[in-house]
């Protein structure tokens, strides 16, 4: 990597004053910055640790029975924590990476890189949430922009994501082999007033939600009410681990399946 | 009872306390006094003329020793390749300049083009960035088959083609082959691809180069599988350095898989450049360095055809195979596709006529050469995937069409030059049935139906030559080294005994398994043995371990001279006894004369050839410390039946392994928790290759699969608990141990049987594809089932 300064704020707001400087660059548990840094694909200046914030840490409920988890929270963490309140998110938590990936990333690096093949987004996504950060609040519908672009502006950080709870939710996750990342992943959310499903993995443009199933699954929620839906392939990714017909295959099956598990 | 030490006890592998505790020695930990660091820049273009590498900007950077281009090494000799093939024109096979670092051309992903030697590893890193090199792009030649028509882009100018060569074996029989084809009742084809794979051991290579100006000796640290011939490689052929100026150190080495027996162009420039920049220059290989800089493994694509009579019976075969060498002829790459591969191909059968056709290519990837069975799971695959579609065009049970080809009756000279000495396939087969439960199958796939799901059987057998191998045969095959291994053992005064041996440990457990065989011999605790490998200073000239050999091959060496110590000490007995030598008797660690209660102890007589007080000095010298070199007679042939069992999600594609079983047949066996652990380990990695593992590159010659993002490695969730049996033991008839070698079995004998599954399993959800290429991943299953 090439050589940098490194910052470690103990508040939000030191933090933001030092993501001031010229090509600064936040980091939080660096499980996807540290092997950019290592292949020199990225060359910040300055590194802005995250991790020394204590208000970034930690789980809570608000007084609408929100989800309310500090951006600087680790997988292992929200695994742990909110299991008995929001347990699909939990079991999302819980499968990300491995124990040690688990015990260093974020939810707010994970939501801030919107990778199209991460986990939380589609959590996010899917629950409606509210990302929160040093300067606003912005609803999940309007922060995700495509493959790796979301609405955070320039030195802007995630300190918190607020989740609605669903009545009832699912995560169904179909890993691709070699980095175990989702090659197709859904997470169906069920509330009183309807259905959301968001889907990640699949699509050129990150995560999306699946508005047809939505409407499916909001009159019927059952498996068999997105059985003759699908979504367009030649708008999927194609690689390696498969073509874009294969992952707009497998966006219904997952979806039929965390509908499944959830009847 | 299992025995508790010697010959047949499950020992617990000694060196794994150092392993496991981060107390091993590995080439990484070696750090040298005044150590520089380099930086190879490699190309990221597949093909194109190297205009000119402009260093100027580069060599002003701060911590830049010295910086090296291929200009440097035009007086250096060219990597060697150690197999010479001989086409079947009786022409010799066509071989490139293999530069130290690229000149005129880049012709693979990751080549080297220049090397930076700084102060600090990023320093380098961060001068080759400055390093402008200016290269005009030729077309790239990835696909092999396109690289042999007429017009395709060249890699190499001073040759012809793209060919290295056209191999037929055996040549004479081409002709009657053709014919039994002709005659056949049934002829069964099948068209395949053996997938590229990258070994990826734990521990990526590294080279640690030291030069000592005051005596002109140079040293090489390197992960190297055989150093005694690298160091003969590299001193003869690259750098011009006699074997007394040059020690080639291979400490602890974490995993070869073959990747490691190869001299590569890092070993020879540490070397080279720690003369020029009188310091010690250490190169460490990262993981996406690994990826283009590792010799690959595989890459054939193949049509094979069987001939069958109207009784089912093998009348003919015949194979057309396109190996792919890659840029340049890495070691032992020609031999892979050719006398490692063709000589398999009857497998277990007693087919009488075979013909095997190669062409071997060069294309614009990285060297391809051995990895884990090397040339005989290629072998076994097509035959074995062969075997089981003609049992299902024929509509016969694929056990019994086996069964009723097998070759019986032993020794059994092969229509492909190789006699297999020993070997009960009926044996191993009958044991399979047993421990695969084949009874229960149809009850466990009523299960699997019952979750929606496709459940599938499948089996395979192998054969492989290993124990590799006498040198006279692989001589007149084009072998450019001899394949005997050495042995010193040293008795040291008070009895225990230190065992020199030219053979490689990279995680096998010579250090176990090699004591238990002399504690056996002479009746003393293994934990008086020590095992040193790895160093030519104290070692004796071997030719390291791969191919299944060390055990059969380098502990044969070390039970020759064992035996000489044996005798020498019985004749110290003998004196001390005032016996005659013909009447001492060895036993539990004691000399004793026969018939009488008169004994002296091992120690005693160890102790009486170094300190020679009372000693016959005018028949025999003091010390007790014997060599002994062992060139074996033939190749060993291990074999075995394998099954496995899949579960498949028609859904997504998504193939599981739910059961694995393995019957063996090692001949004897000296440590069976250690085979059982070669047999997994093998095991893991053939399921890794029929399942997951695809080194892939675009047309353009990008390395795509070029990060464990991409490539796959089976992990401990993805294998089974598998079944291991090898009590099935027909032992060698012609080593000293009659021992086989388990090192490859698993790798070589699991992709069928896991293939051959899958199909099972689609054919009970109604879908008879007729074959499925590897890595068997979802979307090809997925695909395979909606065609
Ligand atoms: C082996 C491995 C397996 C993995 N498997 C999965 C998986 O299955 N599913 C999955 O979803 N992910 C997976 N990941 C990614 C993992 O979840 C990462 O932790 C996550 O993507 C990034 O979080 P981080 O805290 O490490 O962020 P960092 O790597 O520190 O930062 C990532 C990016 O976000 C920015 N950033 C960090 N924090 C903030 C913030 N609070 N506000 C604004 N910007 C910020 C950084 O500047 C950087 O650009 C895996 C990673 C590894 C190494």
């Amino acid at each position: 990597m090439y050589d940098f300064d490194v910052e470690k704020p103990t508040s939000i707001a030191d933090a933001v004053k030092a993501l001031g400087r010229e090509e600064a660059q936040p980091l939080s548990g660096g499980q996807t910055l540290i092997p950019t840094l290592k292949a020199r694909l990225a060359m910040p200046s300055v590194l802005v640790s995250l991790k020394g914030i204590a208000e970034m840490r930690g789980v809570c409920l608000d007084d609408d029975g929100r989800v309310c988890i500090g951006g600087g929270t680790v997988h292992a963490t929200v695994a742990k924590e909110v299991a008995t309140h929001y347990p699909a998110l939990a079991g999302l938590a819980a499968r990300i990476g491995d124990p040690a990936v688990r015990n260093r990333g974020t939810i707010g690096g994970s939501v801030a890189n919107n990778d199209p093949s991460a986990c939380y987004p589609s959590a996010v996504l899917a629950s409606g949430a509210t990302v929160v950060t040093n300067a606003r609040e912005i609803a999940a519908d309007d922060f995700f922009q495509g493959m790796f672009a979301t609405a955070l502006d320039e030195g802007e950080i995630v300190t918190e994501v607020k989740f609605p709870v669903p009545e009832k939710a699912h995560y169904e996750k179909f890993i691709q082999p070699a980095s175990r990342f989702p090659l197709v992943a859904v997470f169906v959310a069920k509330f009183a007033d309807g259905v959301r499903v968001a889907v990640t993995g699949a699509s050129e443009d990150g995560v999306f939600r699946w508005t047809e199933a939505e409407t499916a699954l909001s009159a019927n929620f059952s498996a068999e009410a997105v059985s003759g839906l699908s979504v367009d392939g030649s708008s999927m990714i194609s690689d390696l681990h498969g073509s874009g017909d294969y992952r707009a295959h497998l966006v219904g099956v997952m979806t039929k399946r965390a509908v499944a598990a959830l009847a | 009872m299992p025995k508790d030490g010697g010959i047949g006890a499950s020992s617990k592998r000694r060196e794994d306390i150092r392993f496991l505790t981060g107390e091993g020695n590995y080439t990484d930990d070696i750090n040298l006094n005044g150590q520089a660091y380099v930086f190879f820049l490699r190309s990221d273009i597949a093909h194109g003329v190297l205009n000119s590498v402009d260093t100027s900007a580069a060599e002003a950077m701060p911590g830049v020793v010295k910086i090296f281009t291929g200009a440097d090494f035009e007086a250096v000799g060219s990597i060697p390749c150690g197999w010479q093939v001989t086409d079947k024109h009786g022409e010799v096979m066509q071989e490139p300049r293999h530069p130290v670092l690229a000149h005129g051309k880049v012709r693979h992903v990751g080549e080297p083009i220049a090397a930076v030697v700084a102060e600090s590893l990023s320093e380098a890193h961060d001068a080759a960035e400055a390093i402008v090199v200016d290269i005009t792009d030729l077309p790239a030649v990835i696909d092999m088959k396109e690289a042999v028509k007429e017009g395709a882009p060249k890699l190499h100018d001073d040759l012809t083609s793209n060919l290295c060569y056209d191999w037929g074996f055996v040549e004479e029989n081409k002709g009657a082959v053709d014919k039994a084809f002709e005659e056949a009742a049934h002829v069964t084809t099948l068209e395949l691809v053996n997938n590229r794979l990258v070994a990826n051991p734990m521990e990526p290579r590294v080279a640690v180069g030291d030069y000592a100006r005051g005596t002109g000796d140079h040293t090489l640290y390197t992960t190297s599988q055989n150093p005694h011939v690298i160091r003969l490689l590299m001193g003869a052929f690259v750098l011009g350095i006699p074997e007394h100026k040059l020690r080639v150190v291979a400490p602890d080495v974490g995993g070869g898989f073959g990747t490691k027996i190869f001299h590569y162009q890092e070993e020879a420039f540490c070397t080279f450049a720690a003369k020029a920049c009188n310091r010690p220059v250490k190169w460490t290989s990262s993981r996406s360095e690994a990826f283009m800089s590792d010799a690959h493994g595989r890459d054939h694509v193949t049509k094979i055809q069987m001939a069958l009579d109207k009784d089912n019976n093998f009348t003919a075969l015949r194979t057309d195979t396109y190996a792919n060498m890659g840029a340049y002829l890495s070691t032992f790459a020609p031999s892979v596709p050719t006398w490692l591969h063709g000589t398999l191909m009857a497998g277990n059968y007693k087919t009488p006529l075979i013909y095997v056709n190669v062409k071997a290519v060069f294309t614009n990837t990285v060297p391809v050469d051995a990895y884990r069975g090397a040339g005989r799971p290629e072998a076994t695959y097509q035959l074995e995937r062969l075997v089981d579609k003609c049992a299902h065009e024929l509509g016969v049970d694929p056990i019994a069409l086996r069964r009723q080809n097998f070759i019986t009756e032993f020794p059994y000279a092969t229509p492909v030059a190789v006699e297999y000495d020993t070997g009960d396939y009926v044996a191993t087969m009958d044991k399979l049935e047993e421990i695969s439960d084949i009874a229960g199958f149809a009850a466990r796939r009523k299960e699997s139906e019952a979750k929606g799901k496709l459940r599938g059987f499948g089996v395979n057998c192998y054969i492989e030559a290993c124990g590799i191998a006498p040198s006279n045969l692989v001589g007149q095959l084009g072998a450019r080294a001899g394949l005997y291994e050495s042995a010193t053992v040293r008795v040291n005064a008070t009895g225990g005994l230190v065992v020199m041996t030219g053979s490689h440990s990279h995680g096998q457990g010579h250090e176990t398994a090699f004591p238990q065989v002399i504690a056996e011999m002479i009746g003393i605790p293994e934990d008086m043995i020590e095992i040193v490998h790895g160093d030519t200073a104290n070692t004796p000239m071997g030719m390291g371990t791969y191919g299944s050999r060390s055990l059969a091959v380098g502990g044969s060496a070390m039970v020759r001279a064992t035996e000489k110590i044996i005798a020498k000490a019985k004749k110290i007995a003998s004196h001390l006894l005032e016996a005659s030598e013909g009447d001492i008797e060895l036993k539990d660690g004691a000399f004793s004369v026969a018939g009488t209660d008169k004994s002296v102890a091992w120690g005693d007589v160890t102790l009486a050839a170094y300190v020679p007080h009372n000693y016959p000095l005018e028949d025999i010298e003091p010390g007790l410390e014997e060599t002994a070199f062992y060139d074996p007679s033939n190749f060993t042939y291990p074999s075995g039946a394998y099954a496995c069992e899949v579960e498949l999600d028609p859904e997504t594609g998504q193939v599981t392994i739910e059961r694995f079983s393995a019957a063996d047949d090692f001949g004897n066996i000296v440590n069976p928790m250690i085979v059982t652990g070669q047999v997994h380990g093998g095991l893991a990695q053939g399921i890794g290759q029929a399942l997951m593992e695809n080194c892939t590159y675009d047309s353009d010659g990008q390395l795509l699969s070029a990060s464990y993002m991409d490539y796959a490695m089976p992990r401990a969730s993805d294998v089974p608990f598998y079944t291991v049996d090898h009590s099935c033991q027909t032992p060698c008839t012609h080593n000293p141990l009659g021992v086989k070698g388990c090192g490859e079995a698993g790798a070589i004998g699991s992709p069928p049987a896991v293939v051959n599954a899958v199909l099972d399993a689609m054919r009970s959800g109604g879908k008879d594809v007729g074959h499925i290429d590897m890595p068997v991943t979802p979307a090809r299953v997925w695909a395979a089932m909606n065609s």
